[in-house]
């Protein structure tokens, strides 16, 4: 809601700067989001007329003009404008002048021909963004006098950031009983005339949406003036409270709306067919709106129609047909009360939002009407003349909007607010606002008022209570705590934890958008089925991620396009993925790593990072758990990873809890890569399990350590040789600890050597030689009957 | 025998002052003091002197070797320590060359913020709650006071996936899963992602907010002015002007939004504040009755407030970011700035 702070005054003029009722109106939850002038800074402008003028000798589109500014004698000003002319009135800044911008008017020599001055358009005085012409004053302007004085210039636009429930504030009227309210000063408002009926002509109304449509007024004017203009201070009230002249009739009809908070509209009596139906549209009906488009309308929407067509979109907005145009010559005036709940979403499901609408899915008084259109009829029979037929008024009151007397308890005022509130000043802050009360046993019944919408229980009654008194004049105290401890379960690991230690392992926390570009999703998880948004912002940001991975992988490229020869991130988060008509929101820890293992240093090479790096890392996420032993890392693979490189991670119940592994190289194609890219993604359910530790005594005797090299079949993998190991092993072996691993010269093709050591101890005695070579038999018997194996002297 | 073993001392201390290494001076040592060395030669000499002579001769050869072995430990300790300090001399390293390893990586300023509000909430007792991010249309608006037709969903820009599933706006619908679950008292902070269908200089389509929401029998409106303003120059660690003002929520009764004193002008007015001097910084109230009537708490019985702050604007004050957007590149070079 924008306004003018001189309209505003008109009506209530407390005793206080513009800053302070800014302060006033923000404190009271009228937010004032902007306070601006409604011209630029200029000075000595004054109305001027011009008396004569002829082509500027020089140059084509120039005038030399005679102007009359009051003096003694006419000053010559030459003037670009197209719409110059003899007898036009326009403000003219005089030598001295000081116009926006700090421009200052000197005499000048333009083309050869001296100037004394400048004509001006609304643009050059700062009160348009732009203009088309000299700004055109009207006939009766008093020539001489200061530009500021004559269109009271030294005037702000506030401009309201208002709240749902605050409709009653969207007009003049509701703000100045507001500020009265609050700073305890008299509203005054301007005095209808009522306007006597001059003619007969009525228009039948029939209300068959009664519920709709509880109250429908309209009046009919003949014979107005179709050359008549919109009065300056009527457009310049428009202009400060943001809206645009568009000709008498509208200009009034939208001065109402915001002087009075009543939407209006006016139809062209020429155009319409018999009387006026509010009714539900019927299937298939369509209507041109005032805006140009045309819409089909759905059925149940109310409208306005004559007996034929519908005419106007109810409340919202009217139609092309029936529209007031330059040479309409009589008029139907409109001032109704549409019920909000038959409003409210409708605009929006048309894609419309007008000031129509606004008010009324908010909630208009319904108690409004006639003012109005009183109000709106005696404008303009000032205005455009003409002569106006009889109210006609169809109400069906018991489907108005009623006010119920609200039981307000003095104790819960004190236990909701923290405060005990003087009974008299909670009478008096509600009296104020007009409500109407009587007491009762705990406190008081209250009646809002009809145009507060927004009072329905006593809590709303609590907090006009509490803005009124001040929100800044309540305690300020802490919430009674009973001390009592949260559980923390030791077993389940914080996944603030996990991100800690991926932090000290390099990497670096990501935030990627959860919805993603349906071709990286097919690309990444082609098999999932992915959930997408009816409305995206946009095309490439239009399906719910089923992998993290197409987020980081973005946020890497991103990277990598900016030289960053290391890129280490992970996120966490939630994936969406479809399943049998439910969705699944799923929450992984998920990374990627790309380029050095390392930063570039001095004392060690560096190399590029590998799958082994990222399995380290994995590692260590699981090792929070039961020191990693539960998991397995499974060959296994997926549409994502490289067919050769990918692993599945399996718990002890097997369960899969992640995979991991290098970014398949035909995506690395498609995508444009020329590095190697590995990816890992761990559900963050499986941290919540964790073993916690059980102290098991320490060997005071020493550890026998034995290393061998044996040879075995590629595609024996180092689990099964450990397992193998182990199984075989009795309880003296302590630990399986590989070494190295090696292909090539000196070893048959398909074969690898595979060096280890395996260390045993025992809890009661020194071991004997005797006791480790027992304990290794069956270790290497298992190796070379089940694997194959061949031990290596 | 006086004058003799005189000139082999000064023969020896001679020797040991030019004996440049520990070899050489053991080389003086072998000579005087060894087993065939000039004065061990005259210590076994003594035997054949007559026994009268005995007693004297040995006083004056035990001074002469004392005095050798004297000037040889000497001399040895001073070599050693010309050894040590060559040695330690070649031993030393440039220590103003880096160190080896990794570098720590670091967390999203996001995850920072929020690290930051969970633990000023947890120590008054807040426990944590999640939700899910594709929410109903009961728990994002009905369940908060929202029908259908109500003018605050058009404020919302809510993304949808079907006419009753959409991206949840807010982190409210946690409240309300929360307070289906369990009966009062509770004290929760939900933090997460939310999504809105908006995009601009000062918009992104996903953000984060954390959602406080304690319910108890006796909580007032004063009760959450002192929270909120303890929580306020808490995060700020300043001695922050804080401001509640009259607002709207349909899901809190009285509602009001909280400003704090521009922390980028000091409330003399900045491009920051809209030159008002004031940033808005949440929303809060007390939890509308038909919110608990929802979830089936009695009003009458118990009170609640609620509140919810957007946590980039947070970090943006805190921090000093000046373009939201930078939240969601994932710039590295943006990113490091926050380990």
């Amino acid at each position: 809601m924008k306004f003018s702070e001189k309209w505003l005054r008109e009506w209530v003029n407390p005793a206080m700067s513009t800053e302070e009722l800014s302060t006033v109106l923000t404190m009271s939850g009228l937010e004032v989001e902007a306070v601006e002038p409604v011209a630029g800074a200029f000075s000595n402008v004054v109305v001027g007329q011009v008396r004569s003028m002829e082509p500027h000798p020089n140059a084509d589109k120039l005038n030399v003009c005679q102007v009359d500014v009051g003096g003694d004698e006419l000053l010559q000003i030459v003037c670009g404008a197209a719409n110059v002319a003899v007898d036009f009135k326009a403000p003219v800044a005089l030598v001295g002048a000081r116009l926006p911008g700090d421009f200052k008017i000197k005499k000048a020599k333009l083309r050869g021909v001296p100037s004394f001055g400048m004509l001006c358009s609304v643009a050059e005085l700062g009160m348009a963004e732009s203009a088309d012409g000299l700004m055109a004053l009207p006939v009766d302007a008093p020539i001489g006098q200061d530009m500021r004085e004559y269109l009271w210039l030294d005037d702000q636009s506030f401009e309201l950031g208002l709240t749902p429930n605050r409709a009653d504030c969207l007009s003049i009227a509701g703000i100045a009983r507001e500020v009265g309210t609050l700073a305890k000063a008299e509203v005054t408002p301007d005095d209808i005339d009522v306007v006597t009926e001059q003619s007969d002509r009525q228009l039948n109304v029939r209300i068959e949406v009664e519920q709709d449509c509880p109250r429908y007024l309209c009046q009919v004017i003949e014979g107005i003036d179709p050359a008549a203009r919109t009065p300056l201070w009527i457009a310049e009230a428009l202009r400060r409270s943001g809206l645009r002249s568009l000709g008498p009739v509208v200009d009034i009809t939208n001065f109402v709306l915001l002087e009075l908070g009543q939407p209006m509209h006016a139809f062209d009596l020429a155009k319409i067919d018999g009387g006026i139906r509010v009714r539900h549209a019927a299937a298939g009906e369509s209507l041109e709106l005032l805006d140009g488009q045309k819409i089909a309308l759905t059925e149940g929407t109310m409208v306005i129609a004559d007996d034929q067509n519908p005419l106007a979109l109810a409340g919202i907005m009217g139609g092309q047909g029936s529209a007031v145009s330059d040479d309409t010559r009589s008029i139907v005036l409109e001032s109704a009360f549409f019920n909000p709940l038959s409003i409210a979403g409708r605009a929006r499901r048309y894609g419309l939002h007008t000031d129509s609408s606004h008010r009324f899915e908010r909630g208009v008084d319904p108690a409004l009407q006639r003012m109005a259109l009183q109000r709106a009829t005696s404008l303009l029979l000032s205005i455009v003349g003409g002569s106006a037929g009889p109210v006609v008024e169809v109400v069906h009151e018991k489907q108005l909007p009623c006010r119920n007397a609200i039981t307000l308890r003095a104790a819960r005022i004190q236990r909701v607010l923290g405060k005990e509130i003087a009974s008299d000043e909670v009478m008096d802050i509600l009296q104020r606002l007009g409500m109407s009360i009587a007491p009762s046993e705990t406190g008081w019944l209250v009646t809002a008022p009809s145009f507060r919408f927004d009072i329905e229980i006593e809590e709303d009654l609590i907090e006009e209570i509490a803005r009124v008194h001040g929100y800044d004049q309540l305690p300020t105290t802490l919430p009674k705590t009973v001390a009592t401890m949260q559980p923390h379960r030791e077993g389940r690991v914080e996944l603030t934890r996990l991100k800690e230690i991926l932090v000290v392992r390099g990497y670096q926390e990501a935030i990627t958008y959860s919805f993603i570009d349906p071709e990286m999703q097919r690309l990444i998880s082609p098999h999932e089925e992915a959930v997408t948004l009816m409305n995206p912002i946009s095309a490439d940001m239009s399906v719910m991620r089923t992998s993290l991975w197409p987020g980081l992988i973005q946020a890497m490229m991103h990277n990598l396009n900016r030289q960053q020869p290391i890129v280490k991130f992970f996120e966490s988060g939630l994936k969406f993925i479809k399943q049998n008509d439910e969705i699944i929101q799923e929450k992984f820890l998920s990374g990627i790593v790309t380029g050095q293992q390392s930063p570039e240093q001095w004392a060690e090479k560096t190399r590029a990072v590998d799958f082994f790096d990222l399995k380290g890392d994995v590692e260590a996420l699981l090792a929070t758990l039961a020191g990693g032993q539960d998991f397995s890392f499974t060959a296994e693979e997926c549409d994502a990873l490289h067919p050769g490189q990918s692993a599945a991670i399996y718990d002890v119940e097997g369960q899969k809890v992640g995979m991991l592994g290098a970014l398949h190289p035909a995506i690395e194609a498609k995508l444009g890569l020329s590095q190697k890219v590995y990816l890992f993604e761990l559900a963050v359910n499986c941290f919540e399990n964790a073993k916690i530790p059980r102290f098991e005594p320490l060997s005071k005797y020493p550890e026998i350590r034995r290393d061998f090299s044996v040879v075995l079949s590629e595609t024996v993998t180092i689990q099964t040789l450990k397992k193998t190991v182990e199984v075989a092993a009795t309880s003296l072996l302590k630990n399986f600890q590989l070494f190295d691993v090696y292909q090539g010269k000196g070893i048959d093709s398909g074969r690898k050597s595979v060096a280890f050591s395996l260390t045993f101890q025992d809890h009661s005695r020194t071991l004997e030689e005797a006791d480790v070579e027992a304990a290794l038999a069956p270790v290497l018997s298992a190796l070379t009957d089940q694997l194959d194996a061949t031990l290596r002297k | 025998m006086q004058q003799e073993l005189d000139s082999f001392v000064s023969q020896a201390q001679e020797a040991i002052s030019l004996a440049n290494d520990l070899v050489a001076l053991d080389q003086v040592r072998v000579r005087y003091l060894g087993k065939k060395g000039e004065i061990t030669q005259k210590m076994q000499g003594l035997g054949k002197l007559a026994p009268e002579l005995r007693r004297d001769a040995g006083k004056v050869i035990n001074v002469a070797k004392q005095a050798v072995q004297l000037a040889i430990e000497t001399r040895r300790k001073a070599l050693e320590q010309a050894e040590l300090e060559r040695k330690l001399q070649a031993e030393s390293i440039d220590v103003s060359l880096p160190g080896r390893g990794q570098q720590n990586g670091g967390l999203h300023p996001v995850t920072r913020t929020l690290q930051r509000i969970e633990a000023l909430f947890t120590e008054l007792g807040f426990e944590v709650a999640e939700g899910p991010e594709i929410e109903d249309d009961y728990h994002n608006f009905e369940a908060l006071n929202i029908p259908e037709s109500h003018p605050a969903r058009a404020m919302h820009d809510t993304f949808y996936f079907d006419a009753h599933t959409v991206l949840r706006t807010h982190t409210s619908p946690v409240q309300i899963r929360v307070m289906a679950e369990e009966k009062p008292p509770l004290r929760i902070i939900a933090p997460g992602r939310v999504y809105r269908c908006d995009s601009d200089l000062t918009h992104t389509p996903m953000f984060h907010q954390v959602e406080g929401l304690l319910v108890d029998d006796t909580v007032s409106f004063a009760d959450l002015k002192g929270i909120i303003d303890e929580f306020l120059r808490n995060f700020f660690e300043k001695d922050l002007p804080v401001r509640f003002r009259p607002s709207y929520f349909p899901f809190t009764e009285p509602s009001a939004e909280v400003d704090i004193q521009c922390v980028m002008c000091g409330g003399d007015g900045c491009r920051v504040c809209s030159h008002t001097g004031w940033l808005e910084v949440l929303g809060c109230g007390m939890v509308h009755p038909s919110v608990l009537a929802h979830v089936n708490v009695d009003s009458e019985e118990f009170t609640g407030f609620a509140f919810g702050m957007g946590v980039e604007r947070l970090a943006m004050l805190r921090y000093g970011v000046n373009d939201l957007r930078l939240f969601f590149e994932n710039d590295l070079r943006f990113l490091r700035q926050f380990r």
